[in-house]
């Protein structure tokens, strides 16, 4: 039992040195943003012997990175809150009533995943001209509104829900819209809250739409707003990892507060596309 | 209430309910595509009108030597990232899946973490990991060459070493569908496996891979998919270049459209971008298949 217990021992230990060297390359960010300057290019230990702040405070003065912040938290917020608002509708629309073009509509959601979203980006960029949407929030969000895996999850968990219950309310004289916002929604705030982090997540983390959609600095999101300092920051390593950790920072912290809820839809909403 | 009220009612709900839905999909990605298919037969520039011109633009994108350029590259690109993710991916999960409790948690979320981080902030990070003076992989480069590499400038090193942070990446995604793959392995087959004497390695071929193989399929397929798509971290890290050894067709869509004002013929582009996803994507769904029946 002993000699068993060891080769876990062993083992855990194995894997965990694996996972450190897999996190290797940002916890080398972590440890060149807190040195100054000029020991990063001299000598350089790998452990972080120095917690040298200016870095951080030089990028936060002297960027847009602020601005960016706003941009990039308005836009995902306001997606996210869309996405799943109408994503929700439409779903128990398609999982519990009966109207004309129901399976028309349900095949071309469920179609429109084999299209790549990048090939539309160029029409996509043209209404957007014609809408005078260029270099704003709208400009940036519309296109990114288009999420059908919100759809068919929302209507698998909608098709789940006994019809009893629905009968119930439908008795005491309720709506389709009570029934969706008192009953159903209230029943799926786990799923839903998986599908509003990883929205939100996949909106911060959108590089190729904003970058074509805005171009003026002060309207950039965060992914694209830290490639134009990498630009005039030149060779300030230290500053440059700041900048990427600070850009970084909320999406991490995210992660690592709803854990469980990521894990989950990224799993429920893979199955989807499966 | 009537049934015939009862009815119209429904009907009255369901469009209330479908609409908004309904109108942001048919006006931001219908008509997007729709549009897309139309641009490709004229010659119109980004923004503004363009004459009808048939099929000029295919013809002329299959004997644009820069466009099988691209295409070679972004196959070339799948065949450095997926199965080697795939693999990798299987690897540390079945490792993540022997560990207990805490100890599993904090190796998932190690694995895990890069995959949240923003695209332009993975690419710095590794710019300066592999930066050609100070970087701190050179002497590992070196030791491998004899000679530090400017890795994002040269021909040979690019494409290998854009799949690297390409797999550290989003390799995290695949971990998960593995996770949960061997999760619904009921543990009886194991159990049932040991008793009749099968080593680990023939538990794994037998048990594992097999009840397995839906969800390796998955993550091929989707992988596929979206390693297809590349442009964010070749356009980040190496523009393309050098000598268009790192130029995919998202790339030359991107440059048409956005730089030579060529709406018409980036259309066209993306059209056979669409085309190439949806053939490659049937032939591996079947292929995945077959390959499914024979265990």
């Amino acid at each position: 039992m002993t000699a068993k217990q060891g080769r876990n021992i062993a083992f855990s230990a194995l894997v965990l040195i694996a996972a450190a060297i897999w996190i290797f390359p940002l916890y080398w960010a972590l440890t060149t943003s807190l040195r100054s300057e000029n020991r990063i290019v001299s000598d350089a230990g790998v452990w972080i012997d120095e917690l040298n702040f200016s870095a951080y405070i030089e990028v936060l003065s002297t960027s847009k990175l602020p601005i960016w912040y706003l941009n990039s938290v308005g836009t995902s917020l306001i997606i996210t809150v869309i996405v799943l608002i109408t994503g929700m509708m439409c779903a128990y629309a398609l999982s519990q009533l009966r109207f004309p073009g129901r399976r028309l509509l349900y095949l071309v959601v469920v179609a429109s995943f084999m299209v790549p979203v990048p090939a539309l980006y160029v029409a996509q960029f043209v209404l957007m001209s014609d809408l005078g949407l260029v270099n704003s929030w709208w400009g940036i969000i519309l296109p990114q509104l288009i999420v059908p895996v919100v759809v068919i999850v929302y209507k698998q968990f909608f098709d789940a829900i006994p019809k009893e219950m629905r009968e119930a309310v439908l008795l005491d004289g309720g709506g389709e819209f009570t029934l969706l916002f008192k009953l159903y929604l209230p029943l799926n705030w786990g799923i839903t809250a998986a599908l509003a982090i990883i929205t939100f997540i996949s909106a911060w983390n959108n590089f190729f739409w904003p970058f074509l959609v805005v171009t003026s600095e002060s309207m950039m999101t965060i992914p694209v707003g830290i490639t134009q300092v990498n630009d005039s920051f030149g060779v300030f390593y230290a500053r440059m990892m700041a900048l990427a950790l600070l850009a970084a920072a909320p999406v991490i912290i995210g992660y690592l507060i709803f854990q469980k809820r990521v894990t989950e839809a990224v799993m429920i909403s893979a199955g989807v596309k499966g | 209430m009537s049934i015939a009220t009862r009815r119209r009612r429904e009907v009255r709900d369901a469009i209330l309910l479908v609409a908004p839905f309904l109108i942001i999909f048919g006006v931001f990605f219908l008509y997007p595509t729709y549009k897309v298919i139309a641009l490709s037969f004229t010659d119109a520039p980004l923004i503004g009108e363009g004459n009808w011109i048939g099929l000029d633009n295919y013809i002329k994108l299959f004997s644009d030597r820069l466009f099988y350029t691209s295409v070679w590259n972004n196959f070339y690109f799948v065949l450095l990232t997926v199965i080697p993710t795939t693999i990798i991916a299987l690897l540390i999960a079945l490792a993540v899946g022997k560990l207990k409790g805490r100890m599993q948690a904090l190796v998932l979320t190690l694995f895990f973490l890069p995959y949240v981080l923003p695209v332009s902030v993975v690419t710095m990070i590794w710019a300066w990991m592999l930066d050609f003076q100070f970087g701190i992989l050179q002497p590992l480069i070196e030791a491998v060459t004899g000679k530090p590499v400017p890795v994002f400038k040269n021909p040979y090193w690019v494409m290998p070493m854009i799949a690297v942070v390409t797999i550290w990446w989003t390799n995290g995604f695949n971990v998960l569908l593995f996770i949960a793959g061997l999760r619904n392995i009921p543990d009886d087959l194991y159990e049932a496996a040991a008793l009749d004497g099968a080593t680990a390695w023939q538990r794994f071929w037998r048990v594992t891979w097999p009840l397995l193989w839906p969800i390796t399929a998955l993550v091929l397929t989707l992988q596929l998919i979206l390693q297809l798509k590349l442009f964010d971290q070749v356009y980040l890290l190496s523009n393309g270049g050098p000598f268009n050894s790192s130029y995919v067709v998202l790339m030359q869509m991107y440059r048409e459209a956005f730089q030579l004002n060529n709406g018409g013929y980036a259309s066209a582009i993306a059209m056979v971008l669409f085309g190439i996803i949806v053939i490659v994507s049937v032939l591996q769904f079947q292929l995945l298949r077959i390959g499914g029946r024979r265990k």
